[in-house]
């Protein structure tokens, strides 16, 4: 009965078209920070430095897709850091252990990598494994596969045209990987927002068994869900091969928690059902300014792990007062 | 009369511009049970939080037990002896019942938690309601109606002089309701003050010593006799005088739709069920609760596997793996629970109609924004829902969340459609509403399953009525020959 006094409020709209509004909090503290940074440095205002930033933030922005997906659907996926390090080296392994052609083995790196979220997926619906148990099964068998291939040892040198896909700006603006991540963001928006896959997403992180009894398969969904944040972190992963032009079996440690910072402080809900993509974009985007601004600023490394756990703390402690 | 343990001078409670409560006075003696009336939004609530302190009214005061009352937290009106039991039940099923009674208030001993003593009281309580379990069993498991009264055991531990009941029946089958009846007379008979909030006008003639009633946040009448005609109370819940409750039954066809043969679920919750709906018929199932009522028709609509026997729709037998496949033959449920199983409440009315239809929104899996704001706007027009699709689904009364869970189905234009409990919950002056749309169902030709726990509205919106014991199919009444005895018999076989 609490609900028929709000009944009487104007109705405030808080469905799937308002998702992407949603996100104006996040929206004015990334620009707060940017005009911030505008006037702190003489350095961070220049179309050089956007550009960077946007190098910066591919491999974080194309994990945070995936992760928003699976954020949505009121799951979470700790092994995407694992994931990136075993996609990464199962293409080196076999571009020049097993000389295979560079664009099979990133196909196949691919499969692995959606091969880990299948497992991850089928360990949460077939045996009801809670999203953080499965995943974080997976994050540790995902490591350890990564070091089995070479032993632990990193490889290195690949074809010209690959480390050139990080590096050579096309038309002066923009990085293949840079449009590779612009393009995976913009695809993932446009599936939330009009196919009916991306409904069924906010319905199953609404509530499962509404979703179930609405006729929404919501196993075959929530697999789904997995493997694609799966092949995402081995997409970025192919994308930071490209950037350091080697693979280690070390790569991407802590990098889920990067990740489902960004996907948080973007406004969507740990609890699923609610938020979007636009969101996701502005979390990644906060946490990619955030971190060059600090580096423009000279502030130690150390000093930055604090300064970005805090504005985690503060962008969702304002999020939920603002629901309030 | 003696005085009163609690009083109410000029209650008035605000939120914003939208005043919820507006002068209301009320007294509550000890010993006696009151009954609290009013249509959703009428107040209730907030006035059983006022008094149980979890929210302070705006102006006016209060008097327990003589003295001025103005608790600042439910922990301070506990601690006076003001109690109020939740409607959802607030017990930590991992726990034992022990621990849940005494939970934040542990008999303690040199520092440390005197489990023995624990135990022992909770017994004690647990004998007083005549509820034969062990206080060491976790509350996992236990029935609703036993959960129930572990709430009013935790209650009585804290030695409370006044109970409120927010709608103690709701899940409850008349067996286990008469059971707690029993334990309201034997605490009003021990000096407890009792508010009883329920929508079930029988319950209240049965309870009750006097009848309050709630509008718009007004203390409207205060009706001194709880055997003041039904009709004259509900007027004065509604302001308005009342029309027929029930609308008249349409007739059947003689084409069976659909037919059930020795369906048996596989969790054993029902057993050998055989019955038929025809086109255009109103099937009541009825039954205490765990008679496996629920059970039996979310099998029907592919929800729950089952174990043995056939599901017969035009005389083509199905094989239901999922909601899915049933509601690709046609045959959908509205769900027990609307706020667990029918919507997602936070999300828009828009969105959880088109939940269910998808499919006709989109062409080759792509969403026309369009066309789902045509269809969600159709569909809220045609049932009379009073919201906008954009509008959460929280912010609805009870009965038009059931109207927007019941639309997002009738899109499809189903051929059987099931609807458990499809009231509950739902205030009288809705009520009428929801079986306008059942009436109008049949008489489109819609075989209808209505499962319910209130004898008299199955008994007023069926043509026949299949009673249901411990899982069992105790038999199939006619409406002629339906009333509440003939169910009532077959239903305590």
């Amino acid at each position: 009965m609490i609900a028929t006094v709000s009944e009487r409020e104007p109705a405030r709209s808080r469905g799937i078209l308002a998702s992407l509004s949603g996100a104006t909090g996040p929206l004015i503290g990334l620009i707060l920070l940017c005009v911030f940074l505008s006037l702190a440095t003489d350095t961070f205002l220049s179309v050089r430095n956007a550009l960077n930033i946007l190098d910066q933030i591919t491999v974080l922005g194309i994990m945070a897709v995936g992760m928003s997906f699976v954020i949505l659907i009121g799951g979470i996926d700790l092994s995407v850091g694992s994931v990136l390090a075993l996609s990464m080296m199962v293409m080196g392994w076999l571009a020049n252990v097993m000389g295979l052609p560079l664009p099979i083995s990133i196909l196949l790196a691919l499969v692995a990598s959606g091969l880990c979220g299948m497992v991850s997926g089928m360990l949460i619906t077939g045996f009801r494994v809670p999203p953080f148990i499965a995943t974080l099964a997976m994050m540790s068998v995902a490591r350890g596969l990564a070091n089995m291939i070479t032993d632990g040892q990193q490889i290195v040198g690949f074809p010209d045209w690959f480390m050139m896909l990080a590096i050579d700006r096309h038309f002066g603006v923009l990085t293949a990987t840079v449009a590779l991540m612009l393009v995976v963001t913009a695809a993932a928006w446009a599936f939330l927002r009009y196919r009916s896959g991306g409904r069924m997403l906010y319905a199953v992180g609404g509530n499962p068994e509404v979703a179930r009894l609405a006729g929404i398969n919501v196993n075959y969904v929530t697999i789904g869900v997995y493997v694609l944040a799966a092949i995402l972190a081995g997409l970025a992963g192919i994308v930071l091969a490209a950037r350091l032009d080697s693979v280690q079996p070390s790569s991407g440690l802590g990098y889920e928690l990067d990740t489902i910072a960004a996907v948080v402080i973007g406004g969507t809900s740990l609890s699923g059902g609610a938020g979007g993509i636009g969101g996701t974009l502005i979390g990644v985007l906060i946490i990619g300014v955030l971190r060059n601004g600090l580096n423009l600023l000279n502030v130690s490394p150390f000093l930055q792990q604090v300064i970005i756990g805090v504005v985690i703390a503060l962008a969702v402690a304002a999020e939920t007062l603002r629901r309030r | 009369m003696s005085e009163p343990i609690l009083s109410l001078r000029g209650i008035s409670k605000s939120y914003g511009p939208l005043q919820v409560l507006r002068n209301v006075d009320l007294d509550i003696h000890a010993g006696e049970v009151v009954a609290l009336l009013g249509e959703n939004g009428a107040g209730k609530s907030t006035l059983s939080g006022i008094i149980a302190g979890s929210r302070p009214p705006s102006e006016g005061s209060m008097t327990w037990m003589g003295r001025p009352y103005a608790p600042a937290s439910p922990r301070e009106a506990i601690d006076k002896g003001v109690v109020l039991i939740h409607q959802e039940l607030k017990l930590l099923p991992e726990l034992t019942i022990a621990e849940n009674v005494f939970i934040g208030r542990w008999p303690m001993k040199g520092g440390r938690v005197d489990r023995a003593a624990m135990v022992e009281r909770a017994q004690e309580q647990l004998a007083r309601l005549n509820l034969r379990l062990p206080a060491t069993r976790k509350v996992q498991g236990l029935s609703t109606a036993q959960q129930q009264l572990v709430e009013i055991a935790k209650a009585l531990a804290l030695d409370a002089k006044l109970l409120i009941l927010d709608e103690p029946t709701a899940a409850l089958g008349g067996a286990e309701t008469e059971a707690l009846f029993e334990q309201v007379r034997k605490l009003r008979a021990e000096g407890v003050g009792i508010i009883y909030i329920s929508h079930r006008m029988e319950e209240i003639r049965q309870i009750t010593d006097r009848i309050v009633v709630l509008r718009d946040g007004e203390h409207v009448a205060d009706f001194a006799d709880s055997a003041t005609p039904v009709r004259t109370v509900v007027e004065s819940m509604v302001g308005r005088s009342l029309e027929r409750m029930f609308p008249p039954v349409p007739t059947p066809k003689a084409r069976t739709v659909l037919e059930v043969r020795g369906l048996t679920g596989a969790n054993g919750a029902f057993r050998d069920a055989n019955f038929s709906v025809a086109e255009g018929e109103i099937l009541g199932i009825a039954g205490l609760v765990g008679a496996g009522r629920t059970e039996l028709v979310r099998a029907i609509a592919g929800a729950d596997p089952v174990s043995a026997g056939t599901i017969w729709l035009d005389g083509r037998e199905l094989a239901l793996r999922s909601p899915a496949d049933a509601i690709a033959e046609g045959i959908v449920m509205v769900p027990e629970d609307r706020k667990l199983q029918g919507l997602v409440v936070e999300h828009g009315i828009g969105e959880n109609i088109v939940y269910a239809n998808l499919d006709k929104v989109s062409r080759g899996g792509w969403i026309s924004k369009s066309a789902v704001r045509a269809f969600a706007d159709g569909a809220i027009a045609r049932f009379g829902v009073k919201g906008q699709a954009g509008q959460p689904g929280s912010s609805l009364s009870g009965g038009n969340q059931q109207k927007v869970v019941i639309a997002k189905w009738l899109a499809r234009g189903p051929r059987v459609v099931i609807l458990d409990e499809p009231t509950r919950g739902i205030d009288v002056g809705a009520r009428s509403g929801i079986y306008d749309i059942i009436a109008g169902l049949a008489r489109e030709g819609v075989a209808v399953i209505v499962v319910s726990s209130d004898l008299e509205e199955v008994l007023g919106v069926s043509n026949r009525i299949v009673v249901l014991a411990q899982g069992r199919q105790a038999g199939i009444l006619n409406r002629a020959e339906a009333n509440d005895v003939s169910v009532m018999e077959l239903a305590t076989i």
